[in-house]
């Protein structure tokens, strides 16, 4: 049996970390609601096996979405992870093939070269060093570029890097201290024998020349163990703890678990996944429009993981979910930051280590601002009985062309249609949601129920996407939820409208509430494509920017908010359209103030080329009068 | 007494040495735009909860600036923290946030106070 003191704190260090990652597993299994389980254990003995075993490959290893958004920032993660995983494997197959025997303890295949510095002369030997060396070369070329980015962010083609703590420092560097050490290791000892390929037998060479190769090999040995042994040990406090995170979480994704508004065992796996790469912060516009660079998702989760208050992070984001978009790990950050936002956990920094491997569950104490009910001045709730209700909302209120435009398209339709609040309705409560509190939107959330229910409408149109979002996740009313595009949409499907088509450029711009928010991203379009000539900009569907005006943040000041609006429709209007549409009265009212383009409401452009005087038959209390709409106006 | 149908009008003074100006400080340290309210009125005349009720930001901006908190403080429930306000702001006013750190700091007042 071959065997040396140096390889102790490696053998330590993994065996640590592989029973480690097996209890946290248990102990996330268990915290796991019981419907949650069920999934876990339908999807691990299940048929997403396979796709989960794809993605951990695609994903975790050679971090497709990161190479696609990012070639250089790509290029570095999967050559650490990657290239990693291939060393190891190789080096198993290496050891169990050329070693003296069969299945090896672990540390063999990691040490192979100084057991058997003999090896590689010739032949197939050879070959397979030439390949090993190769790996090994890969790796490094991933680490020059972490290296280097760690000093200048931007030579990996990103803005800003993430900022660490000092655990995550001396992680970081027992991390980057692996691949050099084994390199040197490897090099020393094939120097010293005339091994090695052309990395380490080139270097190898080189080095022998004018040093005692085979005396200084064997403390580069050591530091190759002590590094990794650290670096396994240190592991579950840093950031590197999402390396066996990231596998639990999609098995348990591809299980069909989501976070919703639950606080619990899964959430706290999305949290320790976040490899802090900085992704959501070059993709924040908080962070390219406003120079604001602490509020991003990934000091969120960090916050969190480290028992810091987060009050400050959570409120202060314009909950657009471009983050979300673009997360390469695919975590859920905006439910993440919804909760938050809601409950603030309340503990103290832990300081016993061993507490610090197994963290407790923080208490979450719901935010209390708003003390007790305080909407009992709400009137009594009315609804004549109704086909389809219209709910314009508080913002289009303020934007009456749409409130008009709506009237005349649902006028046109032909449907039995009653304005829910026409004369100013209750808030839909999504932007108590947003502000986090939830007991309080829902006595708006129910009045309005009631109302909806009373009118015994099928189909609820909404104007808003803020509302339309509400709307359709939580309440619950057993009502067709259409926000007014899908509306028109199914209008001239079915032939109840007929449109002219308008000679001009439009661009159009898609809300973050509708667009990431509803994912409603083709009858906008399918529209304007049917009425106008319609532009492409580079910021269409799931990239599209926020107008800044959100009322997600509570804490953004109105110059802050005007850059962002100002940086935004520069982009949507650098094609020169005649007219910037959008379908939020939000979004319009804020880009108006920002731009000189004409900015208006898909229903403003539908309503503007209806093509003939429709056909009242099913609308006895109107009559035709020549002007078919001046009893509106 | 005899009713000569007039009656001697309520001191009209503002008191500061007396009013608790701990929620308006309370305010302006955290939004420094709850200074630059011109008392306009904009935000009362869009407002949703007043078009219902008798609500308006303007009357809870004055008051709580001269510190007459007990007005406040029941008033500032009706707010649903729909956002018009913040858009006819013509002074960039950050109401939604205004109205929330009020709710605070009224909150905050009452655990001192017990």
């Amino acid at each position: 049996m071959q065997f040396d003191l140096f390889v102790i704190p490696f053998n330590i260090g993994l065996f640590f970390i592989l029973i480690y990652a097996v209890a946290r597993s248990v102990l996330w299994f268990m915290d796991l609601s019981r419907p949650d389980k069920l999934r876990l254990q339908r999807g691990f003995f299940g048929r997403s096996f396979g796709q989960s075993i794809k993605e951990i490959f695609l994903e975790s290893l050679i971090h497709r979405k990161i190479l696609k958004a990012n070639f250089r920032l790509g290029y570095m993660h999967m050559s650490l992870a990657f290239g990693w995983f291939l060393l190891i494997l190789f080096g198993t197959i290496e050891a169990d093939f050329f070693g003296e025997r069969h299945l090896n303890p672990p540390y063999k295949a990691i040490f192979f070269k100084f057991f058997n510095p003999d090896h590689g002369r010739s032949g197939f030997e050879a070959v397979y060093t030439f390949w090993m060396d190769f790996l090994l070369a890969f790796i490094l070329s991933g680490l020059v570029l972490a290296v280097i980015k760690r000093f200048s962010s931007k030579v990996v083609g990103m803005k800003k890097t993430t900022k660490l703590r000092m655990l995550d420092k001396i992680a970081l560097t027992s991390l980057w201290l692996i691949f050099p050490s084994r390199l040197i290791a490897e090099s020393l000892t094939s120097g010293a024998y005339g091994t090695g390929s052309f990395l380490t037998g080139s270097l190898g060479s080189l080095l022998a020349s004018f040093l005692p190769a085979n005396q200084l090999a064997y403390p580069f040995w050591w530091l190759y163990s002590l590094s990794l042994g650290t670096f396994f040990i240190l592991l579950p406090l840093t950031r590197y703890m999402h390396i066996p995170t990231e596998l639990f979480l999609i098995f348990a994704r591809n299980s069909g678990i989501r976070t919703g508004d639950q606080s619990g065992a899964f959430r706290e796996m999305q949290v320790y996944s976040c490899s802090s790469c900085g992704m959501c912060i070059d993709a924040c516009q908080l962070n390219f429009s406003a120079g604001i660079t602490n509020i991003q998702s990934a000091y969120l989760l960090k916050g969190i993981r480290n028992n810091e208050s987060v009050s400050d992070i959570a409120h202060n984001c314009l909950m657009c979910g471009r983050c979300d978009a673009k997360c390469p790990v695919g975590i859920e950050l905006t439910p993440i930051r919804m909760i938050s936002r809601r409950a603030e956990e309340i503990g103290q920094v832990e300081k016993n280590l061993l507490k610090k491997y197994f963290p407790e569950r923080k208490k979450l104490v719901p935010v209390r601002s708003n003390g007790q009910p305080s909407y009992s001045w709400l009137p009594a709730a009315e609804s004549p009985n109704t086909e389809v209700l219209y709910f314009a909302g508080c913002m289009t209120h303020l934007t009456p062309s749409i409130k008009k435009s709506m009237v005349r398209i649902l006028d046109a339709s032909g449907f039995r249609y009653n304005f829910m609040d026409k004369d100013g309705g209750v808030c839909c409560g999504r932007p108590l949601m947003l502000a986090g509190q939830d007991k309080e939107a829902r006595e708006l959330i129910n009045y309005n129920s009631q109302l909806i229910w009373k009118s015994g409408a099928q189909i609820l149109v909404t104007s808003c996407p803020i509302c339309y979002k509400v709307f359709r996740e939580s309440y619950y009313l057993g009502v067709e939820v259409l926000h007014h595009t899908q509306f028109i949409k199914r209008l001239i499907e079915e032939n109840l409208l007929k449109l002219n088509f308008m000679r001009v450029n439009i661009a159009y711009h898609t809300p973050c509430e509708l667009g990431r928010g509803s994912g409603v991203y083709d009858e906008p379009r399918e529209i304007l494509q049917h009425v106008a000539r319609l532009q492409k900009t580079p910021y269409d569907d799931i990239n599209s920017l926020c107008c800044g005006g959100s009322l997600g943040n509570m804490k953004l000041g109105y110059k802050e908010k005007s850059r962002i609006t100002r940086n935004a429709v520069s982009h949507l209007t650098k094609g020169n359209p005649e007219i910037l549409v959008t379908s939020c009265p939000l979004c319009k009212k804020t880009f108006a103030a920002a731009t000189k383009t004409r900015v208006a409401d898909i229903a403003e452009i539908v309503a503007g080329v209806i093509a003939r005087p429709p056909v009242y038959k099913k609308l006895p209390e109107l009559q035709y009068t020549g002007d078919v709409h001046a009893n509106i106006y | 007494m005899d009713n000569f149908g007039f009656t001697i009008s309520k001191g009209r003074q503002i008191d500061y040495e007396n009013n608790n100006r701990f929620i308006a400080e309370y305010i302006h340290e955290r939004e420094p735009s709850f200074r630059s309210c011109i008392e306009c009125g904009c935000c009362s005349a869009t407002c949703t909860t007043g078009n219902f009720t008798r609500f308006s930001l303007r009357e809870i901006q004055i008051l709580i600036k001269r510190g007459e908190n007990e007005q406040v403080r029941e008033n500032i429930k009706k707010c649903m923290l729909c956002g018009k306000c913040i858009l006819v702001c013509p002074r960039g006013v950050n109401t939604r946030n205004v109205v929330t750190l009020a709710r605070e700091a009224f909150q905050k007042e009452l655990k001192n106070a017990v």
